[in-house]
């Protein structure tokens, strides 16, 4: 295969031990106009962490195509009421756009919170909201006013930004959802877990650890979400914030207002989720049993996976990956993860990592590793072909790219329909690679009478 | 479960749209433009749009689907996309070397108030468009219409840009209509099988169906090329299939290439293929060859073998309007009672008519909606079912929450394989469709059927 030319703009954004020789990453960019990048808006990010929250009503202000895209499209999993899974848009037309939305708006909102009696209201500013110059937090006010339950404009207008804006936007109207519920029966072992978004029940198995080790969940923020309990959600003591960008905003925020300290934690992997566990046992040492109990849980849990995880590792040993994912803090997990079980990582990179990020992947990653930020699938495939790998990991849109490739795939993002964290996710994830790696499948290429 | 949230007495909804059954013009746009040879769809509006379209398309196809952004700022939104189109078409030309940028708007783009052509006469003027590439556009404003306009708009901005009149060939040129890579293939097979030389566009089989060849290949095979839409404005007459989707492409070659234009319903079902097939004969002058006069009666065949168990089936449908019109068609040939019908499509007034024409055997039990919404449609089902439901994938919850029987047909299909390969339209297709309804009807009867009345032969 002929080199494929790099943009030049681009060159600071990929790292090739052929190619340049000091390490040092520019990122943390827009997309160059004209790029194929794999990288989505504003938007999409405020949508992504709200969504889960699943008795608010999530409003989508804007033309129909923002709310239809977003429809039921994350298994982001609730254990009771599945508001967040309807698709509400005020579908806005020609008219409005010239005359102006917060009439439709307003009207839509009463109807809709007659309709289900939600706990709060999400509204989402998309790109036209921006332009046109509706006054969404005005339209909230007043409909919070009259209809008595919090109705947060959400800024999150595609433009202004990249998806970690829209983190942030999103972050912006949790915080003022924060300090405004009743926190008298929380005890003072107690945390948050930021960042978890239950895709297929992760956040369901990790609060249950925590609960084992003697640590009250006080609010998972936002997987299998309840208003009710982002309310109280300054009532813990600790906050654990998972994934690289998408809540440390929030965590920032509670520890200026409340105080509240935050760690980072990862989930994915046997090491990352044991890590976490002890980062948060180590947190509150003034409770007696705590670090026992954590041990227990963790011998117990790894015990009951590594045989499987052995076995696996036989057929898997010296195949190659290539990952390419939104945070650079997935990738980290997932460079330690595929380690134990025999792989090497020949490309990491993502949508969304900033400078020590890279600086971090690249340590932990070999020498000749190929390190990409905002990669377009052109490079993708190059690098995929170039490092001979078996499997890739990515979303969506990586996923017909690998399979044309000829290779295995493991979507580790929301299109997951297995729980990937904890320590039985990895031993789903190890199955998962596994079959894609081992698939008859590849082999079917040519015709073989 | 998703749909419980349905409730069932119906109030009139004025500013609100719930689980909508359209999305916007420009993914339409893409889709078109996926179906020209060597072309990149551009979007020209934030990262977002673009990013949607392609993870929509991707999970319909289970394909790779590319496009490229201008990847608006806030700078761009205040002082006009020009700079970043300008640099997207110099470094797309650069980096992909596509044949062709098909640029679309966006709701900000229109809004904002760029001015497409007058960008790409610079880019021209600047050098930054190679010898022998293209960039062509379609204004597809989010705000107005849906995803099937902005197929529409796209289509007909291949005849504006590209359609050059001249000595009257004997081709016949063939619009397919918002339709899956199958049904385009299907339709050029049709056109072959009678010895008709034929231009489709768009065209994207063999773009959004291709092989597994290990390799990949950002421009892959299918496509018409921008020599046949240039022969185009040369052929003997156009077919446009589909009212919404095609009439435009074909009227707009009618006038710039006087290329006679005939608007037929998608050919789905029988009648409609028999019209296609009819009209196509006529425009080229030949004759309906043994081999299609053998699938046509093939598919009366099955239908007789299994009509007393069509009888009557009361069927609820969401769909494009062109599709609806044309399954309605196909329902009331196989004695069907096609009852519900809503489109979010806002397809007008006439629309609505032709299918309350065809459908006025119904009834008091008909119920239209143009525009409507799904959350509508299943008040109605709540307020009286039906036998079976067609539409797309986000129909599943209501099959489910009020277990109707389920065809998937339509956009998005997201969680079934087959669209891609087989055909829905012409003699085929249609045998498909029944077979698939048959399916899902018998399957049903069974499951519900007592040991006693279980039969081993239907």
């Amino acid at each position: 295969m002929r080199t494929i030319p790099l943009l030049r703009e681009r060159e600071k954004q990929i790292f090739d031990k052929a190619g340049n020789g000091t390490f040092e990453m520019a990122c943390d960019r827009h997309s160059l106009a004209g790029s194929v990048s794999q990288r989505a808006c504003v938007f999409c990010g405020s949508r992504v962490v709200l969504y889960p929250i699943a008795d608010a009503l999530h409003l989508v202000h804007g033309p129909i195509g923002c709310a239809a895209y977003t429809w039921d499209i994350r298994g982001a999993l609730s254990s009771g009421p599945q508001l967040h899974r309807m698709s509400f848009s005020t579908d806005l037309g020609e008219r409005e756009v010239i005359f102006g939305g917060e009439p439709r708006l307003y009207k839509a909102l009463c109807e809709l919170i007659a309709t289900y009696r939600p706990k709060a209201a999400f509204v989402y500013s998309t790109c036209i909201v921006g332009i046109i110059g509706d006054d969404v937090a005005a339209v909230c006010r007043r409909v919070a006013r009259e209809q008595g339950i919090p109705v947060l404009p959400v800024h999150s207008e595609g433009f202004k930004g990249t998806k970690k804006d829209g983190y942030k936007a999103a972050c912006d109207a949790l915080f003022s959802l924060v300090g405004t519920g009743d926190i008298t029966d929380i005890a003072a072992v107690s945390i948050n877990i930021l960042g978890e978004f239950n895709i297929g029940g992760e956040a369901w198995m990790i609060r249950q650890y925590y609960e084992r080790m003697g640590v009250q969940v006080v609010s998972v923020l936002t997987g299998d979400g309840r208003v009710d309990d982002v309310r109280r959600a300054h009532g813990a003591t600790l906050n654990v914030v998972q994934c690289s960008g998408a809540m440390t905003f929030l965590a920032e925020q509670m520890k200026e207002r409340y105080g509240i300290p935050y760690i980072r934690a990862s989930y994915f992997g046997i090491e990352d989720t044991a890590q976490a566990l002890y980062d948060v046992a180590a947190h509150f040492p003034d409770d007696p049993g705590i670090r026992e109990r954590t041990e227990t849980l963790v011998r117990d849990e790894v015990a009951a996976v590594m045989p499987e995880l052995r076995h696996i590792r036989g057929d898997l040993e010296g195949k190659r990956a290539a990952v390419y994912v939104g945070g650079a803090f997935k990738v980290f997990s997932l460079i330690k993860a595929l380690r134990l079980i025999g792989m090497r990582v020949v490309l990491a990179g993502s949508q969304t990592g900033n400078a020590d990020d890279y600086a971090h992947m690249r340590a932990l990653c070999d020498p000749d590793t190929v390190i990409l930020d905002d990669a377009n699938p052109l490079e993708l495939s190059r690098f995929v072909i170039e490092k001979q790998a078996d499997l890739f990991i990515g979303g969506v849109k990586e996923r017909p790219i690998a399979y044309k490739l000829g290779l295995g795939f493991c979507d580790h993002n929301h299109e997951r329909k297995t729980p990937l964290a904890g320590f039985e996710g990895m031993l789903h994830f190890a199955k998962e690679v596994h079959l894609t790696v081992t698939s008859p499948v590849w082999a079917l290429l040519r015709r073989t009478p | 479960m998703l749909l419980r949230h349905t409730n069932a007495e119906i109030k009139e909804r004025k500013a609100l749209t719930v689980n909508p059954a359209k999305t916007c013009q420009p993914i339409g746009a893409m889709y078109a433009a996926l179906g020209v040879h060597g072309c990149l769809p551009h979007s020209h509006g934030s990262q977002g749009c673009y990013a949607y379209h392609r993870s929509t398309l991707t999970r319909h196809y289970k394909e790779p689907v590319m496009a490229a952004t201008s990847a608006f700022t806030e700078g761009a939104s205040v002082f006009g996309g020009q700079a970043n189109l300008l640099q997207a078409i110099d470094n797309i030309f650069t980096v992909y070397e596509p044949e062709v940028i098909a640029v679309h708007t966006t709701c900000l783009s229109e809004t904002i108030g760029d001015d497409i052509p007058q960008i790409v006469n610079k880019a021209k003027a600047d050098g930054k468009i190679p010898e022998g590439k293209y960039v062509f556009h379609a204004n597809t404003p989010s705000y107005i219409g849906s995803h099937v306009t902005g197929f529409a708009n796209m289509t007909k901005a291949m005849v504006d840009y590209f359609a050059e009149s001249g000595p009257r060939s004997r081709t016949v040129n063939l619009i397919p209509g918002f339709v899956e890579p199958a049904d385009m293939a299907e339709i050029r097979r049709l056109a072959t099988g009678m010895g008709v030389a034929s231009i489709l566009f768009p065209d994207t089989a063999r773009v959004l169906n291709g092989p597994l060849t290990g390799k990949y290949r950002m421009f892959p095979e299918g496509g018409v090329t921008i020599d046949q839409l240039r022969q185009s404005g040369t052929s003997i007459g156009t077919i446009a299939l589909g009212v919404m989707a095609s009439a435009p492409a074909g009227l707009a070659m009618d006038s710039k290439c006087k290329v006679p234009c005939k608007v037929l319903n998608l050919p789905i079902g029988l009648h409609d293929t028999d019209l296609f097939v009819d009209t196509l004969r006529r425009m080229a002058g030949v004759n309906v060859p043994e081999t299609i006069d053998l699938e046509r009666g093939q598919l009366v065949d099955a239908i007789s073998d299994w009509h007393p168990y069509l009888h009557g089936k009361r069927v609820g449908l969401v769909g494009d309007p062109d599709q609806l019109l044309a399954l309605s068609r196909f329902l009331i040939a196989l004695d069907m009672r096609p009852v519900y019908l809503v489109t979010g499509s806002p397809a007008g007034k006439k629309f609505e008519e032709s299918l309350r024409d065809t459908l006025s055997d119904m009834g008091d039990d008909l119920r239209i909606a143009v525009p409507g919404d799904m959350y509508l449609f299943h008040q109605w089902i709540k307020d009286r079912p039906v036998d079976l439901l067609m539409g797309n994938t986000y129909m599943k919850y209501i099959a489910r929450d009020d277990d109707i029987p389920f065809v998937r047909c339509g956009f998005p299909i997201l969680d079934r394989m087959g669209h891609s390969y087989f055909p829905t339209v012409g003699y085929r297709g249609a045998l498909r469709l029944l077979e698939k309804m048959l399916d899902a009807l018998l399957d049903r009867k069974e499951r519900d059927s007592s040991d006693i009345e279980f039969e081993l032969v239907l």
